[in-house]
């Protein structure tokens, strides 16, 4: 039997989607038994959402005044100190687990496998190397503890209807008061939020500038899509970086992908290999992006977007 | 502020092709262009920067590798690195390992900051940092765009995936950075040649008494599923009915 304790990211309010990916990733290991933690000041309401995913036996909160805020320095020792239990942590590959997982793995003196995105077994997983062109299986040893981030787009989302235990818990850890929360400054928008977004509308360096970028926020909200941007966009200034889709910006995996004037750089392919559909729309037909592209579109974008966001709004 | 540490990692160039091995033990290595890892020249270019600033602060970059990684080092000298630690090893070095490393190397040379590239992109890993804090008992600012330094604190702006997040950290700590925190600087002639009177110390882990355990053991390397390639469409009209027959718009 395996107990996988999966850490929860949430604000507060809502659990984050990528928590009901980990369910499902954990969910693949055989004899699994999978427990969801919150950290934070007041989990009640995240609590009920993550007890209602199929397959989680029990949700564990932890409220205490310092869990407002997801600190690493925070959060890793009381998640050491609960790891006692159980034989796998996994938290999801999003900024929150990703500064947050190595921390734990360090504390418990154990490797982590990092982006994980198929289990082959209770210690055997894929995981992608090298911009995803290579991808490593890997195995741990049983005898130790593993920790690992899981790649939220090799995942479904677990289904609702569960009905998990919740259970409330109180951890005498001390906690350092060396790493303190400021502030955060988020360009929240109306648009669904690109990680998890079924559609996502993307821009490249050939929009030319800012101002041409909001020609995609257009076609987007014609469509009810997030807008992501490749890392040329983001260097040039067109786009702000929390919209950056690539090996260094976010890996998504929506139902489909319209890439414009997206050359496809290795390293953005790596965000959108999962995507279920690829458009692209270049006016260069030798461009890598239409190899990977399930429907390709040679041409202008500054004539194809506007058509685009006529003819779809129809 | 008296010492900053930077790490250093040798690692496939940016721009080679990776190609997996048709045995699936490992990607090909042989003739390829190694280089800095783009993430390090990040962090190396804002210690020099800080440094720059006036603060008299000795910079060292340190490494851990093969012999070879002398080569990476002597770039980072070349940049402006005060001085540079190998610890040379031919095994593969698991972040944990490298977290270890740096710990020992951080015991001896008593640094205000340890900077680090967020990952390196051979292993694509984001831990080593964190390791490190964690086991320094330290803090730890991971993804930085921003770094503020005044009164033995740092003041961290973070790429978080919701926007920005800033946090403050009491020194010593260890800052990963991200891309968008600084443009590094070209190295020019006269500086790889004054780079080469710069020292470069090489040590091993032995002599740091750690132990690389390999933790994680790779069984196998292959190739990503490719993609099959996809229709050309002529227009945006053919192209809006391609879409709504897959029930997409």
């Amino acid at each position: 039997m395996h107990k996988v304790l999966i850490v929860g990211e949430h604000d507060g309010k809502t659990l984050n989607p990528a928590t009901a990916k980990c369910v499902t990733c954990a969910a693949g290991i055989a004899d699994g038994e999978i427990t969801i933690v919150l950290l934070g000041a007041d989990t009640a309401a995240v609590a009920a959402q993550a007890a209602a995913l199929a397959g989680v036996k029990s949700v564990l909160r932890v409220d205490r005044a310092e869990n407002q805020h997801p600190l690493a320095a925070i959060f890793a020792p009381q998640l050491a100190a609960l790891a006692a239990d159980y034989s796998h942590v996994f938290g999801p590959s999003t900024s929150f687990g990703k500064d947050l997982m190595p921390r734990v793995a360090g504390l418990l003196g154990v490797p982590q496998v990092s982006d994980l995105m198929a289990v082959e077994g209770a210690y055997r997983f894929k995981r992608p190397t090298y911009a995803g062109n290579a991808i490593v299986t890997v195995e741990a040893d049983p005898a130790r503890k593993l920790i690992a981030t899981v790649r939220v787009a090799s995942f479904e989302a677990a289904a609702s209807g569960g009905h998990g235990a919740v259970e409330s818990k109180t951890l005498s850890v001390a906690l350092p008061s060396h790493t303190r929360y400021v502030g955060a400054k988020s360009g929240s928008t109306d648009r669904p939020d690109l990680q998890t977004a079924a559609r996502v509308v993307s821009g490249g360096r050939a929009l030319g500038s800012a101002e041409n970028f909001k020609m995609l926020f257009r076609l987007a909200d014609k469509i009810g899509a997030a807008v992501g941007a490749s890392r040329a966009a983001v260097d040039a200034g067109y786009a702000p970086n929390e919209m950056q889709v690539g090996q260094t910006g976010k890996i998504i995996s929506p139902e489909i992908y319209i890439a414009i004037g997206i050359s496809g750089a290795i390293q953005h392919l790596t965000g959108i290999k999962d995507a279920r559909t690829i458009v692209a729309i270049n006016k260069d037909g030798e461009a890598p992006i239409f190899e990977v592209a399930d429907v390709g579109l040679v041409g202008d974008l500054f004539q194809i977007v506007p058509e685009l966001e006529r003819l779809v709004g129809g | 502020m008296k010492k900053i540490i930077v790490g250093i990692k040798r690692v496939v160039d940016y721009n080679v092709r990776i190609r997996v091995k048709p045995d699936g033990s490992g990607v090909m290595l042989d003739g390829v262009k190694m280089s800095v890892n783009p993430f390090d020249e990040i962090a190396l270019e804002e210690a020099l920067r800080i440094k720059e600033r006036g603060a008299n602060v000795e910079v060292v970059a340190v490494s851990i590798g093969v012999a070879d990684t002398q080569q990476q080092l002597r770039t980072a000298l070349a940049m402006g690195a005060d001085r540079a630690i190998l610890v040379q090893t031919d095994g593969p070095v698991e972040p944990l390992t490298a977290a270890q490393t740096f710990l020992a190397v951080a015991k001896k040379e008593n640094p205000d900051l340890i900077f680090l590239g967020k990952q390196a992109i051979d292993d694509d890993a984001n831990q080593t940092g964190q390791m490190l804090a964690a086991i320094w008992e330290r803090p730890q600012a991971t993804y930085a765009s921003k770094v503020e330094i005044a009164d033995g604190k740092a003041s961290v702006t973070r790429e978080v995936d919701a926007g920005l997040e800033t946090i403050e950290v009491d020194l010593p700590a260890v800052v990963t950075v991200d891309l968008r925190l600084n443009e590094p600087r070209y190295v020019k002639l006269p500086d790889i040649m004054k780079a080469k009177k710069k020292p470069l110390d090489v040590t091993s882990l032995d002599a740091l008494g750690v132990s690389a355990g390999v933790l994680l053991k790779t069984v196998k390397t292959e190739p990503p599923a490719q993609r099959q390639k996809g229709v050309m469409v002529k227009d945006v009209a053919e192209l809006v009915e391609v879409l709504k027959k897959k029930g997409l718009i």
